[in-house]
């Protein structure tokens, strides 16, 4: 990397050294066309997250209006005695991990049947991926109304052919119905990732293995598992990201309901969704941040190490 | 997407190689059922929607009708649309603009510490949106940008810029640097390197990022509920009205889905394999 663009600045600076301007303004030649760029991404995350840390040292009640008062750390006192905050977490970690993790599984199965050879796979491939395409909020209010639905739905009506009696799954289940949707919105994503993973092996050293007499599974488990590997990681790592801020889905389907609520949500609820507790509410979203942060810190080392690979190139 | 490979494993059997793509299929269209679902349901009377499933009806655009007419006081078809199209492209175009040059600083020409830049900006991806949306409000409530489409440009270019930023940097490392180096003995700025070289080699590439921040800009729901409950909503707003908790829905809610929703599909679906490959190296590279 450093040879390459040390050429780069040695073939720039013959033709110029007349009209050039002086050494020093060479790094900021550099850093010019990217200023803009991390200077509005600057403002327009960095200033939210102060404004918010300052309202969370206050006691700031919108409904009824009052007088903004520094309390100091008075609202992170109660964070965890709250059971509502509690299980807001809890329902946070269930629509990450259920849906992470079934939708990578699926999302590697199918990558694996679009990795073979057969008549409309293209056709195939577009059924796939079309619900990643969808607007979250269709695909919400579709699967609560035509899927789950215990008159009409389609699920129901399976159950009902089956003998079974039908379920109000939003309303019973509304964790479950929310996750099961999540699974379907991200399986496209999942195989995506998986199927670009599978088209980066070589087939060489699979054909190689073949010829060594290895049966399919054990091809598959040896080497074809352990290549998609760092796939797997940026694939639930890049999931986790997102469905931890979950909040179309939960917002159309249940509204929060009965023990739906997540953390994004619990946070929306508490602050410009009718708690209008400002203080408090930043409180709780400033936990949220740390909580990120933590993940963060651990998917960006997984991230480096990505990075790292590609820099020998 | 390598269509004109040989199958995976030499020799296997051609019955094993037929039944895996027969599932393949099953798969396929058990998957796109909910979809197939609601087209199909958008063509129905309320009454055929809301019976046992129905696979033969009379079909009908009546709801198609119901949906676009525009009623007094209420977000219209047409409003939402426009306001969608105009917040979406404005931003799309803008993210574009700043993240060009920013790729080129990053990847062409690196500045110093290059890859804490490149953290920077997909780290600010994981800051939960949740904890912004209040002072976010509170900004937007002060400067008069609520129920206002530069409210949400300016929050869309927030959203799309470090994705875009990350995908188009992998796409320029791919261009041969001896070609930018030649426009550049040649006397070419950053805006002649831009255009003589870079752009055009990069053109599917840039294609597939403007892409993807299409969809995300168009189906972003949490801060437009948020701030432009009133005037300026886009068209997932739009969606949720037609929910009603009076009377039956689903024909009506079916076909306003679909046309909330065909834009970006029948994009992505034609894109597609551009598309696949601009995720797998903006998220693997």
């Amino acid at each position: 990397m450093d040879a390459a663009a040390g050429t780069a600045e040695a073939s720039e600076q013959k033709p110029r050294k007349l009209i050039s301007p002086p050494r020093l303004s060479e790094s900021w030649r550099r850093r010019l066309p990217l200023l803009p760029a991390l200077l509005i991404m600057i403002v327009l995350t960095q200033v939210p997250f102060v404004m918010s840390i300052y309202y969370s040292l206050t006691d700031w009640h919108v409904v009824p209006p009052g007088p903004r008062k520094f309390v100091g750390l008075d609202n992170y006192s109660h964070l965890f005695s709250d059971h509502f905050f509690g299980s807001a977490v809890w329902v946070s970690v269930q629509l990450a991990v259920i849906p992470v993790l079934g939708s990578l599984v699926l999302g590697t199965a199918f990558a694996l049947l679009l990795d073979r050879k057969f008549i409309g796979r293209g056709l195939v491939r577009t059924l796939l991926i079309t619900p990643f395409l969808l607007m979250p909020v269709v695909v919400g209010l579709i699967w609560k109304n035509q899927m789950f639905n215990d008159l009409y739905g389609v699920i129901n009506w399976v159950v009902g052919k089956l003998g079974g009696t039908p379920v109000d799954f939003v309303a019973r289940h509304p964790t479950m119905a929310i996750a099961v949707t999540l699974i379907w919105q991200w399986t496209p994503f999942m195989m995506l990732i998986m199927l670009a993973g599978l088209q980066s092996q070589p087939p060489d050293v699979l054909e190689a293995a073949k010829v060594d007499g290895a049966t399919p599974w054990g091809i598959f488990r040896q080497l074809t598992l352990a290549h998609l590997r760092p796939y797997m990681e940026l694939g639930i790592l890049l999931g986790t990201i997102y469905l931890i801020q979950v909040y179309d889905l939960v917002a159309v389907m249940t509204g929060g309901g009965p023990g739906s609520t997540n953390v994004p949500y619990f946070v929306f609820q508490k602050s410009i969704g009718g708690g209008w507790e400002f203080g408090q509410a930043s409180a709780y979203s400033i936990v949220v941040v740390v909580f990120s942060i933590i993940i963060a810190t651990v998917s960006l080392r997984v991230l480096s190490r990505l990075l790292r690979g590609e820099e020998t190139v | 997407m390598r269509g004109d490979r040989a199958p995976r494993v030499v020799g296997e059997r051609r019955w094993v190689n037929v039944s895996f793509g027969a599932l393949a299929w099953v798969v396929g269209l058990i998957f796109f059922f909910p979809v197939f679902w609601m087209v199909l349901n958008s063509f129905k009377t309320e009454q055929d929607a809301n019976t046992s499933p129905k696979l033969f009806f009379h079909p009908t655009l009546d709801r198609y009708k119901d949906v676009t007419k525009s009623a007094g006081g209420l977000l219209s078809f047409g409003e939402a649309f426009t306001n969608s199209a105009v917040i979406v492209l404005v931003s799309v175009t803008i993210v574009m603009l700043l993240a060009i040059p920013a790729a080129y600083a990053l990847a062409i020409r690196p500045v110093p510490k290059w890859r804490d830049v490149l953290f920077f900006f997909i780290s600010t991806k994981f800051l939960p949106i949740v904890a912004a949306i209040l002072p976010i409000w509170i900004l937007g409530r002060n400067l008069d940008l609520l129920n206002t489409r530069l409210g949400l440009i300016i929050l869309y270019v927030g959203i799309n810029l470090p994705l875009a930023v990350w995908m188009l940097r992998s796409f320029f490392q791919e261009i041969p640097r001896e070609l930018v180096e030649a426009a550049e003995i040649d006397g070419a700025g950053l805006r002649g390197q831009l255009t003589s070289v870079i752009l055009p080699i990069a053109a599917p590439g840039i294609a597939a990022t403007a892409l993807l921040c299409v969809i995300f800009a168009w189906n972003e729901f949490f801060y437009a509920v948020q701030l432009n409950p009133v005037h300026g909503s886009t068209v997932p707003i739009w969606v949720t009205t037609n929910v009603s908790t009076r009377g039956d829905f689903l024909a009506k809610l079916s076909a306003a889905s679909v046309l909330a929703c065909i834009p970006v599909v029948l994009a992505g679906w034609i894109a597609q394999k551009r598309m696949i490959r601009g995720l797998a190296m903006g998220a693997i590279k």
